[in-house]
């Protein structure tokens, strides 16, 4: 007892609650911490004025430093005074902003990409949000959308035919990108399942398609759509471009889709396939109403992810000379009027591409922890 | 009758499957016979005798073998598979040290610092690769030319011709000194392998690393001060508009390098993230109960489990990073599908021998990957004893 007197009694503890206790906690916990902390400021505040700088507060947009309007690359500040102290010159993207969106689509008919554009929010809707209103209508909608889309974007049927070397920019990163998903979604439901089948020549052809595809880099497969393809086919029968590329595209597309439903068939308890059976139901029925819904939605996460890294690998046409977003990007600046301003239009195409991945990818992590929460898979 | 045999789960199977092969067969006789058509009117040659003609062409990047005009396509072919092998092996080791440092970062207790890697993942996923290695490309030509480029002392140099630096010259005695830079990794690994068995029969302790580190480091050297330096620098001087002597790293190669390393790190992180998650929070706490210190309960107890849940993903990684090196076409690396697939392919026309060989290549290629990862993976796999 006399013991306890000696001591002092212990200080309270430093507030461990609000933004003092946090930053505590998260940023100055030790000595290392600290100083880690402290370098990292300094480097943010060396580079984000830096950045904002260069990309806003000095940049040009419409005019330059004198006011006039910019026209080509002499009128941009940091050309036309390269001692000055001037930031990015956007005028690149705004003067070209028409063609980084629809490339050389003739500038009348400009509404019906506008329109498809439109209306492929409204297919994707159901898909995306589960309790809109009237979704059994929409996704027949959804189904018959590409069809739609085709007729609109291309021609025919009344409308101008617009060929497709007439396409570029956004639109043909969103064709390629939209059209591979689509059409590469059913083609890999059909190779998963192929490849499960019991039927061993069938299951062989599946698996040695997926792994063939899945071994070679996309940019053979282009290859292999532009030069070869050509060559397979009786005379007379000219394939498009565009399509081409689209039949590479989506082949490859299909082996990575395949995969990823495999293991999502694979995460099915042997149970649910056992019950279909002794109902009665046949092979196509069982997966149709049983096996696919159970499968395809716990592989949802994983099927956007997929998506995400075709729509950045569309970018790859550019190699065999299709005109995608990066195309007009490089087009742009292999044009003397604006040669030089690559990092302007490189960081314009970043960003747009980060703006649709990111996008799909914060989805993609939406889904997964509703999936987590939502549904209780075969563990009762 | 008939109705009875098409009710036999059996028959209908067998049905089914010889009709793919019929169809199978009838489609590649069509394409055959259609192929043979098409190349005798377009005059095309088949067979692969044309690997053996003149290339006519140059290549400006072959750091292995020396590539003339007068060379075979076979050569190209060579070639262009070494300069995919190098950027590949380059990209992956590379990767792998920057994804394992940013995966470790992402939880680290540092909310900056997190957030600060947390943004370079999400940045680096979400933009397409061919767009960073252009935009790399792009950055090192804008680099100052030959004539006013930066130096560090002297010894590198660094221009938009790609960075310049020293070059070994291997005198008579050098492959001494190479065999003794080789014998003493051997030695290093029967070290090791006899501490770790010392270790696991009685419990004693060897400060393996150290012995090793001084062996590799040592042993090289003195036998290179005995042989009387026979591996002396060459430096690059600066002679009229280009640099003489050295070794020089071109743009290509270093833009490949850094975008397909950076953007596979990023992936990496990832699953060194989840994989490090994945270790239950209890094998920290009992680790720290048995008094292990910070940096052991990492290295002892956490990486080891975590690694069985990072291979398989990583494996998959490596292959996707060898198969984008095939985007070096984009800013002119001569690698498999620029060199052999790209410009022999437009020399000579035979598009289906050229695109053949090189699918059949990388084919190859990520095969002997999974192989040597599944290997790994079986090695680090829980054993049950």
């Amino acid at each position: 007892m006399e013991n306890n007197s000696n001591f002092e009694s212990r200080k309270p503890p430093v507030a461990t609650t609000g933004i003092l206790g946090w930053c505590r906690q998260h940023l100055f916990s030790n000595w290392v911490n600290s100083i880690v902390t402290l370098l990292v400021i300094y480097f943010l505040y060396q580079l984000i004025p830096w950045f904002l700088d260069w990309s806003v507060f000095s940049a040009d947009f419409w005019t330059n430093y004198k006011g006039e309007l910019i026209v080509d690359r002499t009128f941009c500040s940091r050309v036309a005074d390269p001692e000055g102290d001037h930031g990015a010159c956007w005028a690149i993207i705004i003067v070209r902003f028409y063609q980084f969106m629809y490339g050389f689509y003739p500038s009348e008919q400009v509404w019906r990409v506008n329109l498809t554009y439109f209306l492929l929010v409204v297919a994707l809707l159901p898909l995306l949000i589960e309790k809109i209103p009237g979704r059994k209508h929409l996704i027949k909608f959804t189904i018959v959308f590409p069809i739609v889309a085709f007729i609109l974007l291309y021609g025919g049927f009344g409308f101008q035919v617009i060929p497709t070397n007439k396409w570029g920019g956004l639109l043909v990163t969103l064709v390629l990108g939209v059209f591979g998903i689509a059409i590469a979604f059913p083609l890999g439901i059909l190779l998963a399942l192929g490849r499960r089948s019991q039927l061993p020549v069938i299951s062989m052809f599946c698996t040695l398609f997926i792994e063939f595809i899945r071994g070679v880099p996309l940019i053979t497969l282009l290859f292999f759509g532009m030069v070869m393809l050509p060559l397979f086919l009786p005379e007379g029968l000219n394939l498009d471009g565009l399509v081409r590329v689209l039949v590479a595209v989506t082949l490859f597309q299909a082996a990575y889709m395949a995969e990823v439903i495999r293991g999502g068939l694979q995460a099915i308890p042997r149970g649910q396939y056992e019950a279909a059976q002794s109902v009665g139901l046949s092979y196509w029925q069982m997966n149709r109403k049983i096996i696919l819904p159970q499968a395809i939605r716990i592989s949802i996460p994983s099927i956007v992810n997929t998506s995400i890294g075709l729509f950045k690998d569309t970018t790859l046409v550019i190699i065999i000379g299709l005109l995608d977003l990066l195309g007009i990007g490089r087009g742009a600046l292999a044009d003397a009027t604006w040669m030089g301003l690559s990092n302007e239009v490189y960081v314009f195409v970043a960003l747009v591409f980060f703006i649709f991945t990111f996008s799909m990818s914060r989805y993609s992590l939406y889904l997964e922890k509703k999936l987590k929460t939502g549904i209780n898979m075969g563990a009762d | 009758m008939q109705n009875n045999l098409f009710q036999d789960q059996k028959f209908r199977g067998i049905l089914y499957q010889t009709l793919v092969v019929g169809f199978f067969a009838l489609g590649l006789y069509f394409v055959i016979n259609t192929t043979a058509y098409n190349l005798e009117k377009r005059n095309i040659a088949t067979g692969f005798g044309f690997l053996n003609n003149p290339a006519g062409f140059d290549i400006s990047f072959s750091p292995f073998l020396d590539f003339k005009s007068t060379d075979t396509h076979l050569k190209v072919y060579f070639v262009g598979v070494l300069n995919t092998l190098l950027v590949s092996f380059c990209g992956c080791i590379a990767a792998t040290i920057l994804g394992f440092i940013v995966g470790i970062i992402r939880l680290s207790s540092n909310w900056l610092l997190s957030r600060i890697a947390y943004i370079y993942v999400e940045f680096t996923r979400n933009t397409p690769l061919l767009l960073q290695i252009i935009l790399w490309y792009a950055i090192l030509i804008q680099l100052p030319r030959i004539k006013q480029a930066p130096q560090i002392w002297e010894t590198f140099y660094i221009s938009n011709r790609g960075l310049f630096g020293p070059k070994p010259i291997f005198l008579d005695g050098s492959n001494i000194v190479i065999l003794s830079l080789v014998l003493s990794f051997i030695i290093s690994f029967f070290i090791a392998r006899w501490a770790k068995k010392r270790q696991d029969t009685t419990g004693q302790q060897f400060p393996t690393f150290t012995t090793n580190l001084s062996i590799i480091v040592f042993f090289p050297f003195v036998v290179f001060f005995i042989m009387g330096s026979p591996i002396t620098l060459q430096y690059p001087v600066l002679k009229g508009f280009n640099f003489k002597g050295g070794a020089v790293i071109r743009p290509e190669f270093i833009a490949m390098f850094l975008a397909l390393s950076i953007y596979t790190a990023a992936f990496i992180s990832e699953t060194v993230r989840s994989g490090i998650l994945s270790v239950t929070k209890g094998q920290r706490e009992a680790s720290g109960a048995l008094g292990l210190k910070k940096n052991w309960i990492m290295r002892l107890i956490i990486i080891p489990q975590a690694l069985r849940v990072i291979v398989p993903p990583l494996t998959s990684q490596y292959l996707n990073l060898t198969k984008n090196s095939s985007l070096g076409i984009a800013v002119g690396y001569a690698d498999l599908v620029h060199g052999f697939g790209g410009i022999s392919l437009n020399q000579t026309g035979q598009a289906i021998e050229c695109m053949a060989i090189t699918m059949a290549t990388y084919l190859l290629i990520s095969l002997t990957i999974s192989f040597f990862m599944n290997i790994y993976n079986k090695s680090i796999q829980f054993k049950e004893k």
